[in-house]
């Protein structure tokens, strides 16, 4: 039995993950956010109420959440592929374990079955301690990775459902620092690092340079051009932990000589309003869109991230819209590029690298992005040196990175190794069986977390973009 | 939760959650070597202050830390080497003894 398979030898240990808990967030940053979390911190009565009516809100203003509270039959098809629950065998992890903690209160508050008989109906009554040791810890220690929704036969979307859950926790002033740290940056400065205008423009200039001296070839880098066709946002830890990926987008363009820009005020691809509010979702997203309707950009390109596609393909236009632009993922855009004959490789480039492709979880599960990359891949590396990982590990039933909807954060290291672990398992064997030394993971978070992954569980291989090789096999001439 | 401490001088310095200076011009040479020795290393050498040194001047020009590709270059060191400095990394490690912040975001 291989590694990968012996993973699925669980046995359930209640309570095993009750000590993952994210840092709550601090004052200063909830200051910041869109949403009215309430200040002072309201009493414990207060929040329950603060919880109960929103939630209310949500199962009657979003179809989704009521329909998805009430259809589980609880048939177990979900359990097993939940990386957190593989990695803790806490059956709160398991997808219909952690929903039941919130179907619970839904029952007791909203239902009357739960109202007349409670327990007995599998209802509970909400209290500061619930709120606190059930819902807080278990709602984040979900990815939103939607990978057990591709197993249960409803279809139920318990993503949406841990979306909701945090969105009512929110109101009750529970949210996460690393969550609204991130955001509180965004509105403030522009991007999820924090990283100004001028610090921006000193590493664009590096990045020129840099270019030069890699490659021979002297690029432009527009910032804040008044007018262009294309905005062009990237997540920001492309400027400054993937600077290879970043140096791609900008080789592609160039060598398309199209007319493009980057923007300071819309400098953040990624949108961590997704993870647990719609309302910052759509302030997020207003930068970009303001940005774009004000340079007549007819197109806006979304690069390396995972759920900034998901938040752009299933929510710009229900919150934002209508767009006056087009949009789409550098994956789409570069691979149209080559289909139409507009961009040349020369694979020997990457004649060192045999590559596997990790797809992100909202490119395959949320934002019809599994051939793209592929097709990319395919093109910058010599013929046999793309390999894919096992079936069950990739595409629509790819594993999650462990890092993903909001997780990417240090407290919760243990967890987020333990998550990574079936990802890694199905990296290994490809790495033992074909030689693979290069996995090649289109997000930044991916481009953050699975490093780390890779290292705990003893897995070879260097992590980088896409981009990273389309640069390294682009042909100039 | 965020904790104050009292250095041997008897400055008082705050640190975050994860153990960062949590105000950027609190920071002086003792409190550079409290935060090395908390991340293992033992003595800072003049190339550990090559590193600390040039991620203070960003710092304090920018308000953020280079891109560590930056870093590499302008102080020479590959970043194995960088590594074997600050065994933490460049961003979680070196940033961290020169005093910024912890980096947020996907990092």
């Amino acid at each position: 039995m291989s590694e990968f398979d012996e993973m699925f030898k669980t046995s359930p240990k209640p309570g095993n993950a009750a000590k993952y808990v994210c840092h709550k967030a601090l004052q200063k940053d909830i200051d910041v956010l869109k949403t009215k979390v309430p200040f002072p911190e309201p009493s414990d009565e207060e929040k329950v109420g603060l919880f109960l009516r929103k939630l209310n809100e949500l199962r009657r203003s979003r179809r989704s959440v009521q329909l998805f509270l009430d259809i589980c039959v609880r048939c177990g098809a979900c359990v097993k592929q939940c990386h957190y629950y593989l990695g803790t065998e806490d059956p709160k992890n398991a997808p219909v374990g952690r929903a039941e903690i919130l179907r619970k209160i839904y029952r007791r508050y909203f239902t009357i079955g739960g109202k007349l008989f409670g327990k007995l109906a599998g209802a509970e009554d909400l209290t500061p301690e619930y709120l606190e040791k059930e819902l807080y810890t278990y709602f984040y220690q979900c990815t939103e990775c939607r990978r057990c929704s591709v197993f249960c036969p409803y279809g139920i979307d318990t993503a949406e459902i841990t979306m909701a859950a945090r969105e009512a926790l929110e109101e009750a002033g529970l949210a996460t620092k690393y969550i609204t740290e991130v955001i509180a940056k965004v509105h403030t400065i522009g991007n999820n690092l924090g990283i100004p205008k001028p610090a921006l423009e000193n590493t664009l200039e590096f990045v020129k340079d840099d270019i030069k001296d890699m490659y021979g070839v002297d690029v432009e880098i527009p910032l804040d051009k008044e007018k262009a066709d294309i905005l062009f946002v990237a997540p920001s830890a492309d400027f400054f932990t993937n600077v290879d990926t970043l140096i791609g987008y900008i080789l592609v363009l160039n060598k398309l000589g199209l007319d493009w820009t980057f923007s300071s005020y819309a400098s953040e691809i990624a949108n961590f309003g997704l993870f647990f509010s719609y309302r910052e979702m759509e302030a997020i997203a207003a930068r970009i869109i303001r940005v774009a309707r004000q340079i007549g950009a007819k197109w806006v390109i979304a690069g390396e991230c995972g759920h900034a596609w998901r938040a752009a393909r299933q929510f710009w236009e229900q919150l934002n819209g209508p767009l006056p632009f087009k949009f789409m993922n550098v994956g789409e855009f570069t691979a149209s590029m080559i289909r139409k004959g507009r961009l040349k490789f020369d694979p020997s480039k990457n004649a060192d690298v045999k590559a596997t492709l990790h797809d992100p979880c909202n490119y395959a599960r949320a934002g019809n992005l599994v051939d793209e990359y592929r097709f990319i891949l395919k093109h910058v590396l010599p013929e046999g040196n793309f390999i894919d990982m096992r079936e069950d590990a990739i595409k629509v039933k790819t594993f999650c990175c462990g890092g993903g909807g909001g997780l990417l954060t240090d407290e919760i290291m243990e967890l987020r190794m333990l998550g990574g672990k079936p990802k890694a398992m199905a990296v290994k064997e490809v790495v033992e069986k074909h030689g693979v030394n290069y996995l090649a993971a289109p997000c930044a978070i991916d481009k953050a977390q699975l490093p780390l992954v890779m290292k705990h569980w003893n897995v070879p291989v260097q992590v980088g973009g896409v981009h990273d090789l389309v640069a390294k096999a682009l042909k100039w001439e | 939760m965020p904790e104050e401490v009292t250095l041997p001088s008897g400055k008082k310095i705050k640190l975050d959650d994860d153990g960062f200076l949590m105000d950027f011009d609190s920071w002086d040479e003792e409190v550079a070597k409290y935060l090395a020795e908390k991340e293992g290393i033992k003595e800072l050498t003049e190339e550990h202050w090559k590193v600390i040194n040039y991620l203070r001047d960003y710092y304090k020009k920018f308000q953020i830390c280079p891109p560590i590709r930056q870093l590499v270059k302008e102080t020479g060191f590959d970043l194995k080497y960088i590594y074997k400095l600050f065994p933490s990394g460049p961003a979680k490690g070196a940033c961290k003894i020169a005093g910024a912040p912890k980096p947020t975001g996907c990092v």
